[in-house]
């Protein structure tokens, strides 16, 4: 039996390779489904790769984010991750959640699905006026999901330039140097603070301008976790999105028996986002490990009072055990459970947002860019090196004009 | 007056929002919630934990005529 004595492995496995998942995962969930690891910073820790264990450890409240803060906690790079509410357990995280989780309810992520859409038509006209062949990444993944943000969130859209580059700094691995990542995060903080000052004299129909208030008039988070806070809805808000856009994309060139049934029904994206979010590996490892606050049986070991574990969500997405065939990416796949957007109290805020946007994106591009295909051979993609999540850096398309 | 309270068990993510807002009307089981009494005395947080449930898994209906209270259609 694996205890915490045994050796940990070196984690991540191997270097991300475009989107393919390592398949030791599989053979973890096989034969050793807690094992002990050791990323690249911090303690060892036990990597949890089956559907059960990881939901386990994501909801249940023997496991703990807030106790990362006082502990070396695992991780990919050697600068402490910033705080905020990602580092928190309920009931404090449950304060902040609730300031902003009305925001993003499925309600009211409808309501802003027209908007959306009318920028991802006004985004595949500017494709179709430059002509075949298009960037997808620079013309279509990363104005979306921004524009998008900005407008609920209240932050200038002309100012994307500046804070695109500074959230490198939140999911760089090695892209940045230390110092880099410290200036950028600085900067990014400074340029909130003025944006909330601004609200402040004159507050706007925005989020922003709802959070200012929930500070101001009823003191409900301080201002340092308002600052951190709108930061966060704004970086997360946006490069998971811009990133995914084009991995499904590319999911999909290269199944194209898979793109060319939903071509033909293309009332079914909604089913394909779901069973693209499932097959997906964003993130390049498991990360923001939970600790356990008493011993827990897990996976057949005992995971002792204090000890870290990450999840490896992509692993427990592909878990024999709840998925049919689960390493292959199929349309016929039932919707399932997927943890893609985590699961229990840190569950992703914008899952709504994110399915609405990337049902949006699909569904714009199989309408508009008829016989959508790679524009380079696939092999010429470039991917994302040095971050924590996988993506192609661009991604020329080509589609049929008319003659 | 009073109120029902229902909770879509399969849709719930387990997120612990409705127990965080009103821990006296929902409790986790587990990974589940589900609400402590079916029928209520109406109470602001009730709809404040319907309203934010991230996959809207809570409905709040008037017991009488079954009409939904929360969340805001
Ligand atoms: C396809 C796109 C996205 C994916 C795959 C994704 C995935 C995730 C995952 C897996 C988590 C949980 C992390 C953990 O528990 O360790 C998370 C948390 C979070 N996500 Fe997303 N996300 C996406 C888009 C978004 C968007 C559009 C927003 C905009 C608001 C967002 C905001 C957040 C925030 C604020 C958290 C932290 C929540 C908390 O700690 O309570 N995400 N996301
Ligand atoms: S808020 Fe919704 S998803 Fe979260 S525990 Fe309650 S019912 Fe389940």
């Amino acid at each position: 039996m694996t205890t915490t004595e045994s050796t940990p492995r070196s984690y991540p496995f191997s270097a991300a390779e475009k989107l393919r998942l390592d398949p030791f995962y599989a053979e973890l969930r096989k034969t050793e489904p807690l094992s002990r690891v050791q990323l690249p910073y911090g303690q060892p820790a036990w990597l949890a790769t089956r559907y059960e264990d990881a939901k386990t450890v994501l909801a249940d409240p023997r496991f703990s984010r807030a106790a990362a803060v006082d502990n070396d906690e695992p991780r990919l790079r050697s600068r402490r991750p910033a705080g905020g509410i990602l580092a928190m357990d309920p009931p404090e995280h449950t304060r902040l959640r609730k300031l902003v989780a009305k925001a993003f309810t499925v309600r009211r992520v409808e309501r802003l699905r027209p908007r959306a859409q009318e920028i991802a038509d006004e985004l595949a006209d500017g494709m179709l006026e430059s002509g075949s062949p298009a960037e997808l990444v620079e013309d279509f993944a990363l104005p979306l999901p921004i524009t998008v943000i900005c407008e609920l969130l209240g932050v200038p859209y002309e100012d994307r330039a500046d804070f695109r580059d500074w959230s490198d700094a939140f999911l760089s691995t090695t892209k940045l140097t230390e110092q880099q990542v410290e200036d950028y995060i600085d900067r990014f903080q400074n340029y909130m603070a003025g944006l909330i000052e601004r609200r402040r004299q004159q507050p706007e129909d925005d989020l922003l301008s709802a959070l200012v208030e929930a500070r101001d008039e009823h003191d409900k988070l301080s201002e340092q976790e308002l600052v951190e806070l709108s930061v966060g809805i704004l970086v997360a808000g946006h490069e998971t999105t811009a990133s995914q856009i084009p991995n499904f994309v590319y999911v999909l060139l290269t199944h194209p028996e898979q793109l060319e049934q939903l071509r033909q029904q293309p009332e079914r994206v909604p089913e394909a986002v779901e069973e693209l979010l499932r097959y997906v590996p964003l993130g390049v490892s498991a990360a923001f490990p939970r600790y356990a606050l008493e011993d827990v049986e897990l996976g057949g070991v005992l995971v002792r009072a204090g000890e870290p574990v990450v999840v490896g969500v992509a692993s427990a997405n592909r878990d024999e055990e709840v998925f049919s065939d689960p390493e292959r990416f199929g349309l016929d796949h039932e919707a399932g459970p997927h943890i893609g957007f985590g699961h229990g109290p840190h569950h992703c805020l914008g899952a709504q947002l994110a399915r609405m946007e990337l049902q949006v994106a699909l569904e714009t591009l199989l309408a508009r860019l008829p016989g959508l295909r790679f524009a380079v051979p696939e092999d010429e993609v470039p991917w994302k090196t040095g971050m924590i999540v996988r993506g192609p850096l661009s991604l020329p398309v080509a589609w049929d004009t008319e003659a | 007056m009073s109120w029902l309270i229902e909770v879509d068990g399969p849709s719930c993510i387990g997120s612990g929002m409705c127990v965080g807002m009103a821990s006296e009307h929902f409790e986790l089981r587990d990974g589940v919630s589900r609400p402590l009494r079916s029928q209520v005395e109406p109470a602001d947080e009730i709809v404040d934990a319907a309203e934010s449930c991230p996959v809207e898994a809570i409905t709040v209906r008037d017991a009488e005529s079954g009409a939904v209270i929360a969340p805001e259609p």
